[in-house]
């Protein structure tokens, strides 16, 4: 019992040596969803090392604590997956590098011309309806005016990132008012959930008519599934952009490799295999391009997006507004 | 006690165990502690979820508690065709990952579940399950099979001996035999179902229906995950460390010493209690229990197919982890509780208390400036599963072997049976059915956690709740479901396997 103890405590404390440093070897950090089977992760992998000569190597959790944790010591040479509400830490912790990809490919409905972070999909935060049992809303207005057993899920903006999006949508769009919006949406909401996943699983399995994720979600019904029943209500108001982001890290020590991804990312290559891995618009491909599931995708005429500085000054007050109302 | 007049062991094992869960529970939490840059204080929207945490756990516990005595009772009274599978089967929920029982308690209790259909069906308002009452209802859901446990464990232990004389004397078993008893187990059971509510998060939110429901964990998740903030996640977590401190404080005053003595394990049989009332407990549980598990087992049964290769290789990562971490669990379990005492007692609680995220966080900057914690991800979270399932080995060893000691202790010193040739010989034959049942809920409960895997995943090296989860981010629901199922079974058969191992010609 022992001597089985003290091995296990001598196992926990071995010190095998570090697999960094290996001049061939790009180590991305990554979110789950992405290095998974089925997410974009294996496939960019295979593109990329068909042009590198180089093996790219996933380590995949929560990006942004780890790299913050590893601080100077990080093992990462690229990191992929954030998001806008985080930038500001990223950029603040000095981890991070400039990136010289050139932007003039990009397909973006807003200017992007961040010097440290390259977007590579985007979306809008939209609500999504099952189309057989609702006719579905054109205005924030109208579903905030629906009838209270229309019942909506939608994500804790203190834990889930598409949860924060929608406090800072619903500040974009009522201001000051948006307390009382807050008001007539609560007797709607069924429940919050902590991340997208339970919500949308929630909406799937009919517990919930409206859910709150991205306007792209349909594709997938529609791309894999052939179901057409899925769609996102576009409101009038304007919908919250919501983009994903890569970045060179700082302390990288293979350079080439990493500024190599990093113009890799918005090249037609590794655009033309986001949507139906990453179930997001492509950041640097015409839509002319996409794929046909994507290319009819109803998509808002008003983009609304706060920048990194107004999100950050505005965020304690629009969760404030959506805790005050959602706690009567 | 007779661990001071009787130095039967050495301390050794015990104090290696014990230092394995300071490290990981406390040690982290100072990791944490030490790493804080700024840290602000605690407002008032975290004392609104100090009252919540605390409110919900006390219910939850009192209702699981409460409701597990007359189920206990009748399980242990009545003998019946398919008794040891159903015992297994009200086990399930207790090692169900979160997200697949919350779904299964909303196919069962949700807005579209079976009960609202039948209500509408005759006539009858729709019932919501979100709120206060859905989280305890949840609550009560994964602890209620616990509870039910601990005490069945406690009637099974009065020896038979006793219920003869009660039942020659004409005596009431109730006041003389069970009461007492009861003094022993309840407190003990109360205070760790307390404590698992307390630390609670995703199910509270979920089936609590919004921001009311927030507990003290979540603050700590958005403190570490959303606003990188050690300083406030360490504060959270010392908070509620207090708080089950308090609560173990008020369990320990209000518990007895067990009194009844030893008995020579004849099958106990009894003719006392009312064989309809006793039915009708056990039917209102399996009710309970089962319908969302079938709901579970119906909705998974058609994402079998969908079943992507990834989940094969993740079963057998998950299975080795869940093997390792039992055996792991049960040796420090058995190190600890053959030394008994108040220390261990507490030592037993501390993984309750801690929040998995900080262990995680805490046990990342512990080994980051030494290993690649990619590479440690599956002996570290063999490591921490072993710690966070050790109260429930330790609840249901230790009761066992404190008593071989009180009972066969003095006759092992005189003929000199001590050390190694102690435990072999005398305490794992006696106490091997609740060894057996430690073994088993540590693998399943191992199977199903997530816990501090987060930040050592490796892409290429994912668990099976981990798979499931990429699953679900991936919009393949019915996948998910699939790979829920699978893991629902799974985890039962370890469990079952060796429940049973320790039950081998043991008539309980």
């Amino acid at each position: 019992m022992q001597k089985t103890l003290l091995a296990v405590a001598g196992l926990m404390l071995a010190t095998p040596a570090f697999a960094d440093g290996h001049a061939n070897t790009l180590t991305v950090y990554a979110p789950d969803y992405f290095g998974s089977e089925w997410g974009p992760g294996p496939s960019i992998e295979a593109a990329f090392e068909a042009q590198c000569d180089c093996d790219l190597v996933y380590q995949t959790g929560d990006v942004l604590p780890r790299l913050l944790l590893e601080g100077e010591n990080t093992e990462a040479d690229v990191v992929i997956g954030l998001n806008t509400d985080v930038t500001k830490k990223a950029r603040e912790s000095g981890l991070l590098t400039t990136h010289g990809v050139d932007f003039s490919g990009l397909t973006l409905p807003i200017d992007w011309t961040d010097d440290t972070f390259v977007p590579f999909n985007y979306s809008h935060t939209a609500f999504i309806y099952d189309n057989t049992k609702l006719d579905g809303f054109d205005s924030f207005d109208a579903l905030l005016d629906a009838p209270d057993d229309v019942r909506v899920v939608i994500q804790d903006p203190r834990t889930s990132i598409s949860g924060l999006a929608l406090v800072l949508w619903v500040n974009a769009v009522y201001g000051d008012e948006s307390e009382a919006a807050w008001a007539k949406l609560a007797p709607k909401i069924l429940t919050v959930t902590k991340g997208w996943s339970e919500a949308y699983g929630l909406f799937t399995d009919g517990e919930a008519d409206v859910v709150l994720s991205f306007t792209t979600s349909p594709a997938y019904h529609i791309i894999a599934e052939e179901d057409l029943t899925k769609s996102a209500a576009i409101f009038d108001e304007g919908h919250y952009f919501f983009v994903e982001l890569a970045a060179k890290v700082a302390t990288t020590d293979n350079t080439d490799l990493a500024d190599q991804f990093m113009a890799f990312v918005l090249t037609p290559e590794f655009q033309s295999l986001i949507p139906t891995t990453n179930w997001s618009f492509p950041a640097a491909l015409p839509a002319d391009q996409w794929p046909d599931g994507f290319q009819s995708l109803p998509v808002p005429e008003k983009v609304l997006f706060y920048s990194e500085e107004e999100a950050a000054a505005l965020r304690d007050e629009a969760i404030e507004a959506w805790r005050a109302a959602l706690s009567q | 006690m007779a661990r001071s007049a009787l130095p039967i062991i050495t301390m050794v094992p015990a104090i290696v165990a014990g230092a394995i869960v300071v490290v990981l529970t406390l040690g982290t939490l100072i990791a944490v502690a030490l790493r804080a840059e700024v840290g602000s204080g605690l407002g008032p929207a975290d004392w609104a979820a100090v009252r919540f945490t605390v409110a919900q756990a006390f219910v939850s516990a009192s209702l699981s508690v409460g409701f597990a005595i007359p189920v206990a009772r009748a399980l242990a009274r009545r003998q019946f065709l398919w008794r040891r599978l159903l015992i297994t089967l009200l086990g399930a929920p207790f090692i169900l990952p979160v997200i697949v029982a919350v779904l299964g308690l909303l196919a069962v209790f949700g807005r579209n579940g079976v009960l609202n259909t039948a209500l509408a069906a005759i006539g009858l308002p729709e019932v919501s399950i979100y709120g206060f009452h859905g989280v305890v209802l949840a609550h009560v859901f994964f602890n209620l099979p616990l509870a039910t446990r601990f005490l069945l464990q406690g009637w099974l232990a009065i020896p038979a001996e006793r219920f003869r004389l009660a039942a020659g004397l004409n005596a009431p078993v109730g006041r003389l035999l069970e009461w007492p008893m009861l003094c022993v187990i309840v407190p003990g059971a109360f205070l760790v179902i307390f404590v698992i509510c307390l630390t609670s998060f995703a199910v509270a939110l979920t089936l609590g229906g919004g921001p009311r429901a927030t507990t003290v964990e979540l603050a700590i998740y958005e403190a570490l995950r959303f606003d990188f903030d050690p300083g406030r996640a360490a504060l959270l977590a010392c908070v509620q460390f207090g708080l089950c401190a308090i609560a173990a404080l008020v369990a320990w005053r209000v518990s007895a010493v067990d009194a009844l003595g030893t008995g020579l394990d004849r099958v106990v049989q009894r003719w006392d209690g009312s064989r309809w009332i006793d039915g009708i407990w056990i039917t209102l549980a399996a009710m309970f229990l089962l319908a969302p598990l079938s709901m579970v087992v119906f909705q998974g049964l058609a994402g079998l197919d969908d079943l992507p290769a990834e989940v094969w290789p993740s079963i057998v990562r998950s299975v080795s982890v869940a093997i390792v971490s039992a055996f792991l669990t049960v040796g420090m379990a058995l190190a600890l509780a053959l030394q008994g005492g108040r220390l261990v007692a507490v030592i037993g609680v501390l993984p309750l208390a801690a929040s998995s995220l900080v262990v995680g966080t805490g046990l990342f900057l512990m080994i980051f400036p030494f290993v690649r914690p990619a590479d440690m991800a599956l002996p570290v979270t063999a490591a921490v599963n072993a710690t966070l399932a050790l109260p429930f080995a330790l609840r249901a060893i230790s009761p066992a072997v404190a008593a071989t000691t009180e009972n066969y202790g003095r006759l092992a010193a005189q003929l000199n049976v001590t050390g190694w040739a102690w435990v072999r010989l005398v305490v794992v034959p006696r106490v091997r059915a609740p060894l057996g049942f430690a073994l088993g809920l540590a693998a399943a409960l191992s199977m199903g956690d997530l816990g501090v895997i987060a930040l050592f995943a490796d892409a290429d090296a994912a668990t099976l709740p981990l798979t499931m989860y990429r699953l679900m981010g991936s919009y393949r629901m019915e996948a998910a479901a699939g790979a829920g199922l699978l893991l629902v079974a799974i985890s039962l058969m370890l469990f079952w396997i060796c429940d049973r191992g320790g039950r081998v010609n043991v008539d309980v």
